[in-house]
């Protein structure tokens, strides 16, 4: 079986010109197909089972387990306690329901705005370079400090942003929206479009100039209006960019937690608690990593159960 | 005739008025954080949401840099993040090499799990990662912060290297090899100086997320002499949230070296985020 498998490859890497310079070397084919490309992948290996597959491992049974640093005689294993509290703590479900207002709120927006901004940088203007440069920007400031400096801007004492909104209207008066429970939703979010934009207008943008030219000219002699050229044209050859970065960045942004944990720390009265700050602030400030874990596989699991959906979905449009 | 002149007119003046829009909003709060952290601390709470201050003072970085302990806070952020980006990279290198050049058994199951280590909530070992690192005694120390980053990033990193050496042609190391180099050899002699300038992204790369990275730093880090930049950082602000000039000053110093490795990565922003796709 081993040797059959092995006799295949090499036909294949023959047939490919993989191999051609080395027909016999230090130990051949086994050396080739088994032992040399382990040799160079083997740090990688090494260090993402060590530091991310067994604590993955750890993690999923510590929520099997009673693990409070603060009471380190209360630990043990306590079947499926955590997840009984889990069902019935408000908190929790508060959190369920604002990761995907978070989410989706966010993901919305970023994506627009990104297609928008991938379209603009997709025609000719002067300084292109120069724009491109300056609008990609927020994606290289780190994410604690975009989280600070748009707190810093939602404050009314050294930020202008509720003093427009009250000059809109839009506030009664000029105070933090952070500070709002109905409304802090909103700052994280804001935050998060601010630096999520740059992500889609460079993956759309490179989608954009993939697609023949020639297209849009046959189109533009058949007739057709630029709206047509782009619901008929772009969208189409767009598609598979589109689906595979929202499905990826949706998974990214539930797990992003850096911007709302240090923008509200999850307040006022948990109105901003995703599952992703609520792991944090558990295993961080209550030092809980019982349940902490228990929520970690939560979260893993709406991943999980997200990701499912998606394949159903695709295979059903594959099909038709 | 006049009016289908005109519409193009009309949608270039749209289109340019579309783009400062993207250009005002990604730079205003940039220009905000470096307009409080040059108001002197005097006139702050008098014009602090004026868009232009009415004076300009460079006290607020004198203090930062020479009566806090931000420049720890820094150089500690730069030996993590130095020394993250330099051994992902080295690594990534390797694993990169053997996606790119060798057919072997495993492969896709290897690439897969890749994958997965991108997706899956990464808060779930922070628990775990604490405890290991409490037993083997590493706490407070700028060691684990860089295993645990390297370990983060080698995923991404392993695909953007693939990617830059599938665009060297395979011929160009066969025919080192045909002249009597080892498949080592030729990778170090042929390959890498052709390689140099994506080595140099992905070091770019690695060097901006471990730069940014907050809640695992917060974690593992509690003594003051041990912090990153983005834990000093918040804990100052924790601590002295009025110092509004001194804590935006400190928060443009972070800034700059994610903006000179941003404009050295610039260039392949659009590889490393298609590769990846998956990078934030």
């Amino acid at each position: 079986m081993e040797s059959r498998s092995v006799s295949r490859q090499t036909a294949n890497d023959t047939a490919s010109g993989e191999t051609r310079a080395r027909p016999a070397g230090p130990g051949g084919v086994l050396w080739r197909h088994l032992i040399e490309p382990y040799l160079y992948l083997s740090p990688a290996l090494v260090l993402i089972g060590l530091v991310m597959a067994v604590p993955l491992a750890i993690g999923i049974s510590y929520s099997f387990q009673s693990i409070t640093l603060l009471r380190p005689l209360d630990s043990g294993w306590v079947g499926l306690e955590n997840y009984r509290d889990l069902w019935s703590d408000r908190k929790f479900w508060r959190a369920f329901a604002n990761t995907f207002q978070w989410t989706f709120g966010s993901l919305a927006f970023q994506f627009g705005l990104g297609l928008g901004l991938a379209l603009l940088l997709n025609t000719a203007f002067a300084g292109k370079r120069l724009i491109q440069a300056l609008v990609f920007l927020p994606w290289a400031v780190p994410a604690f400090l975009s989280a600070l400096t748009w707190a810093w801007l939602f404050n009314p004492v050294i930020g202008p942003i509720p003093h427009w909104l009250a000059a809109l209207g839009l506030l009664d008066e000029a105070e933090n929206i952070l500070a709002d429970p109905a409304l802090a939703m909103w700052g994280p979010i804001v935050a998060n479009i601010w630096f999520g934009i740059p992500f889609f207008a460079i993956t759309l943008l490179a989608a954009l100039q993939s697609i023949p030219g020639e297209l849009y000219e046959a189109a533009e002699i058949d007739g057709a209006s630029p709206w047509q050229s782009f619901t008929k044209i772009t969208l189409p050859f767009l598609a598979p960019m589109i689906a595979i970065t929202v499905m990826l960045r949706t998974i990214w942004i539930a797990n992003f937690a850096d911007l709302i944990f240090v923008m509200t720390g999850g307040g006022p009265a948990d109105s901003t608690q995703i599952l992703a700050t609520y792991i944090f602030t558990t295993a961080f400030r209550k030092l809980d990593f019982g349940y902490a874990s228990a929520i970690a596989v939560a979260l893993l699991a709406l991943l999980l159960v997200y990701a499912a959906v998606l394949m159903m979905i695709r295979q059903r449009l594959v099909r038709t | 005739m006049a009016s289908i002149r005109r519409t193009p007119a009309l949608l270039t003046a749209l289109k340019y008025a579309a783009l400062a829009g993207y250009v005002g909003f990604a730079l205003f709060p940039l220009y905000w954080l470096v307009k409080i952290a040059l108001t002197p601390e005097r006139v702050i709470f008098s014009e602090g949401t004026q868009l232009w201050p009415s004076a300009v003072t460079l006290e607020n970085f004198r203090t930062v840099l020479f009566h806090s302990d931000f420049l720890a806070f820094f150089s500690n952020s730069l030996m993590v993040s130095l020394g993250t980006a330099a051994a992902t990279t080295l690594i990534a290198a390797a694993s990169g090499y053997a996606f790119s050049r060798f057919r072997f058994s495993g492969k896709r199951l290897i690439i897969a799990v890749m994958l997965v280590t991108q997706m899956f909530p990464l808060l779930m070992i922070i628990a775990p990662i604490y405890k290991i690192v409490a037993a083997i005694g590493l706490l407070n120390s700028l060691t684990s912060l860089i295993v645990v980053y390297t370990a983060f990033n080698i995923p991404f990193a392993t695909f953007l290297m693939q990617s830059f050496f599938d665009a060297i042609p395979k011929d160009l190391e066969e025919a080192a090899m045909m002249d009597g180099c080892t498949r080592f050899q030729a990778l170090r002699k042929v390959i890498v100086p052709l390689t140099l300038p994506g080595l140099g992204a992905t070091l770019g790369f690695v060097f901006t997320a471990a730069w940014s990275e907050l809640l695992f730093a917060l974690m593992l880090i509690n003594s003051n002499d041990r912090m990153t930049f983005p834990v000093g950082l918040l804990t100052f602000v924790s601590k002295f949230s009025v110092d509004w000039g001194q804590m935006m000053a400190a928060g443009v110093l972070a800034l700059v070296p994610s903006c000179l490795f941003f404009i050295f990565i610039q260039r392949y922003l659009v590889q490393g985020l298609t590769t990846g796709a998956v990078k934030g």
